[in-house]
């Protein structure tokens, strides 16, 4: 059965599959996970922070963002960059803007609403008790967070964030319906262009399913140790 | 009918049962008590199979319990089993928490099954809550309907673990005076508690366990008056103390 | 903003003959639903199966219930789909694939098949959560009784574990049918589908996507409504759902 194949094709694509397509499928995990981070803990404080219009504004963002197809949301930012470019630059025509920075756009705006919504979770989980304790003892409303809420949160949904984050490693792979040569890319053009479609899927799926395998692996690890300590 | 003869087991490598050898008469009431991790519950647990044990032999009513071909089901039918936390079925009402069992295993019909159950929630005398749902009793009412639903499969021995031990003091004796008139009705009943007044108003015999072993298995006047063992002094005078 | 507003542009006929651009839309909203609730409906048959074995003490059964999840899990959909949809007809004997491939809407068959097993192991982890949230004493009560293994899970386990996991299962259903649109690589024309080839005829962008953007948040408001009134319909008195 799998006497047809030819899986040289691999071989001969290795180094544009990993120095083109992996290298940008990572860089844009890596960055997308780091702002989505910053700008998701932005989101949980408006939500958290009391101020009824901050924590409204910051819901209703969470909410749409939740509610879209990330297919329809690459779309979105896809067209709409340029425009918020020209806003930005004062330029008088929307400005250009590469496949790289329209991705990572995209993909820093929508996970920030999943990463907030974790983020809004592992402080919730801390039971009330907590932080009254912390305050019977004189501690202060930043002291409290600081010192005996945040460090018990950070511990709870550090797992949760990881799991997220190789969900969104996985979800990179949507870039392709922009015809972006990420891993996905790199490997569906050389298929195409060589006609070896099975040969290149399914060394890509193997390579997507061994990245994550390890890395979910080291989060249960991570989880394990974490409730050992516990 | 029950009869437990060098029975072992081990959790990995924790030992929780160590060579254990008792039995239990037709119509006899056994107190089991001891310090808490002894392994009371896990004794009565073997009785109907609910734990696996590695070595020795439990025979219920002539049927041998560790034995493969057993049809497991089926002898759990007729052994009654209360628990600690009541473990009603919440999604149930209290009747059908009743029927359950005696239509699935045992095959009656759903008139039928009603009708035992509305008799036995009247004998434990909750019948104005048969149309109510566990989580809307309280505790006490709730281990009541737990002990009937055990007697609607109609069981040739009941099995109490620790049944009052997860109830607020001021019910406590509602489910005692319940298991009393159980006791006296000449039901064969193997009760895990510290309630040692239902032990002396009750029990024919008392079983002293602790670490897995049984220490003492006497007739209750010999084990209140004079138990033989330290462990046993121990335990009575901590729990009599107060 | 230089861009050219044209709202009026939804009444306009669309040059694909079908109607106007709305109706394009809302053929496209159709599919989706269509799509989400056949994948749905796969997602919830394998998965409760496969989150039981889970739950199982069979060594065994634990061990095929943790491949099975292991494998959707750590598998981009869109890899998934394209498996399926271009992979599995070349690897299968020559007919058989022959036959695959000559199949009418082969894409929203590939899809609700594909989405439907990617999401059945996110059920299935839902469905193991919810039975190992009810106390171990349930299992142990019903088999007390003399229920069969079958029978507990039937009649004790798995009534109450469904009512528990009902929120997660509502965001899943949603996850269901975003995760349609990823089938749009393999040629399945649903609302995002609709929005991007209106865009493409009418250079309309921002408002087939604000189109498709409404739609979808009614779908979502629709779904989270319904499951709230089931959630209400089906929850034990005395019990707080969602504990």
């Amino acid at each position: 059965m799998f006497a047809s194949f030819d899986f040289d094709v691999i071989g001969r694509s290795l180094g544009y599959l990993f120095f083109d397509g992996m290298t940008f499928t990572l860089t844009l995990t890596g960055l997308a996970a780091l702002g989505g981070l910053i700008f998701g803990t932005l989101l949980a404080l408006m939500r958290l922070s009391g101020l009824k219009l901050l924590g409204w504004i910051a819901g209703l963002y969470v909410d749409l963002m939740r509610s879209l197809p990330l297919v329809l949301v690459i779309f979105w930012f896809y067209f709409l960059v340029p425009y918020i470019g020209q806003w930005l630059t004062g330029s008088s025509r929307p400005i250009r803007v590469g496949a790289f920075t329209s991705s990572l756009v995209t993909f820093v705006m929508f996970e920030a609403a999943y990463f907030s919504e974790i983020m809004r979770a592992g402080i919730q989980s801390i039971s009330k008790g907590q932080p009254m304790a912390a305050q019977a003892l004189g501690l202060t409303y930043s002291q409290t967070m600081r010192y005996v809420v945040l460090p018990q949160a950070f511990r709870n949904m550090l797992p949760v964030l990881l799991t997220q984050t190789i969900v969104l490693f996985q979800d990179t792979s949507l870039v392709y319906v922009l015809s972006i040569p990420d891993f996905l890319g790199a490997a569906s053009k050389v298929a195409q262009r060589d006609g070896r479609l099975v040969e290149m899927y399914l060394f890509a799926a193997a390579v997507y399913f061994a990245i994550s395998c390890v890395a979910s692996f080291g989060v249960r690890r991570l989880q394990a140790r974490i409730a050992y300590v516990h | 009918m029950i009869e437990i003869s060098h029975v072992d087991k081990w959790y990995g490598g924790f030992q929780a049962l160590k060579d254990c050898t008792t039995s239990v008469a037709k119509g006899e009431v056994v107190v089991v008590c001891g310090p808490s991790g002894s392994g009371k519950s896990t004794l009565i647990k073997c009785v109907n199979a609910l734990e696996p044990f590695q070595s020795g032999q439990i025979i219920l009513d002539g049927i041998k319990v560790n034995d493969p071909k057993t049809d497991l089901p089926k002898l759990r039918a007729r052994v009654g089993m209360v628990f600690q936390h009541f473990e009603l079925f919440p999604h149930l009402k209290i009747i059908e928490n009743l029927c359950l069992a005696q239509e699935k295993v045992l095959g009656r019909s759903h008139d039928e099954a009603m009708a035992k159950g509305a008799k036995l929630l009247d004998r434990v005398g909750l019948k104005e809550q048969a149309r109510k749902y566990p989580a809307e009793l309280s505790g006490g009412q709730q281990q009541r309907v737990a002990i009937a639903r055990a007697l609607a499969m109609d069981p040739i021995a009941m099995m109490f673990d620790e049944p009052t031990s997860a109830l607020d003091p001021e019910m406590i004796s509602e489910v005692l005076d319940v298991m009393v008139d159980l006791a006296r009705e000449g039901m064969t009943m193997m009760v895990v508690t510290h309630e040692m007044g239902f032990a002396s108003k009750v029990a024919h015999r008392v079983i002293f366990m602790d670490k897995g072993e049984i220490v003492e298995d006497a007739r209750k006047t010999d084990f209140f008056g004079s138990p033989r063992s330290d462990r046993a002094q121990k335990f009575l005078s901590k729990i009599l103390s107060h | 903003m230089n861009y050219h507003w044209n709202w009026r542009i939804f009444w306009e006929p669309a040059p694909n003959g079908t109607g106007t651009y709305l109706d394009m839309l809302l053929s496209g909203l159709v599919l989706t639903i269509e799509t989400a609730i056949c994948a749905w409906i796969i997602a919830l048959v394998f998965g409760s199966v496969i989150g039981v074995l889970r739950t199982l003490p069979s060594k065994t059964a634990s061990r095929i219930g943790f491949g099975y999840v292991e494998f959707f899990r750590n598998l981009p959909l869109l890899v998934q789909l394209f498996i399926w949809f271009f992979v599995l007809p070349e690897i299968l004997p020559r007919s058989w694939g022959l036959w695959l491939k000559q199949m009418p809407n082969a894409p929203f068959y590939t899809a609700a098949i594909g989405i439907g097993l990617f999401m059945s192991a996110r059920v299935a982890e839902q469905t193991r959560a919810g039975i190992n949230s009810l106390p171990r004493g349930q299992k142990l009560a019903a088999t007390a009784l003399g229920l069969t293994t079958a029978q507990a899970y039937r009649y004790v386990l798995l009534p109450m574990a469904f009512r528990i996991i009902m929120p997660p299962l509502t965001s899943e259903f949603l996850s269901t049918i975003k995760n349609t649109s990823v089938a749009i690589t393999i040629g399945l024309i649903e609302l995002t589908g609709e929005a991007r080839a209106m865009q493409e005829f009418s250079f309309q962008v921002f408002e087939a996507f604000t189109a498709a953007t409404v739609l979808y948040l009614l779908v979502n408001i629709v779904v989270v409504t319904a499951m709230r009134l089931l959630e209400r319909a089906i929850a034990v008195p005395g019990y707080i759902t969602g504990k």
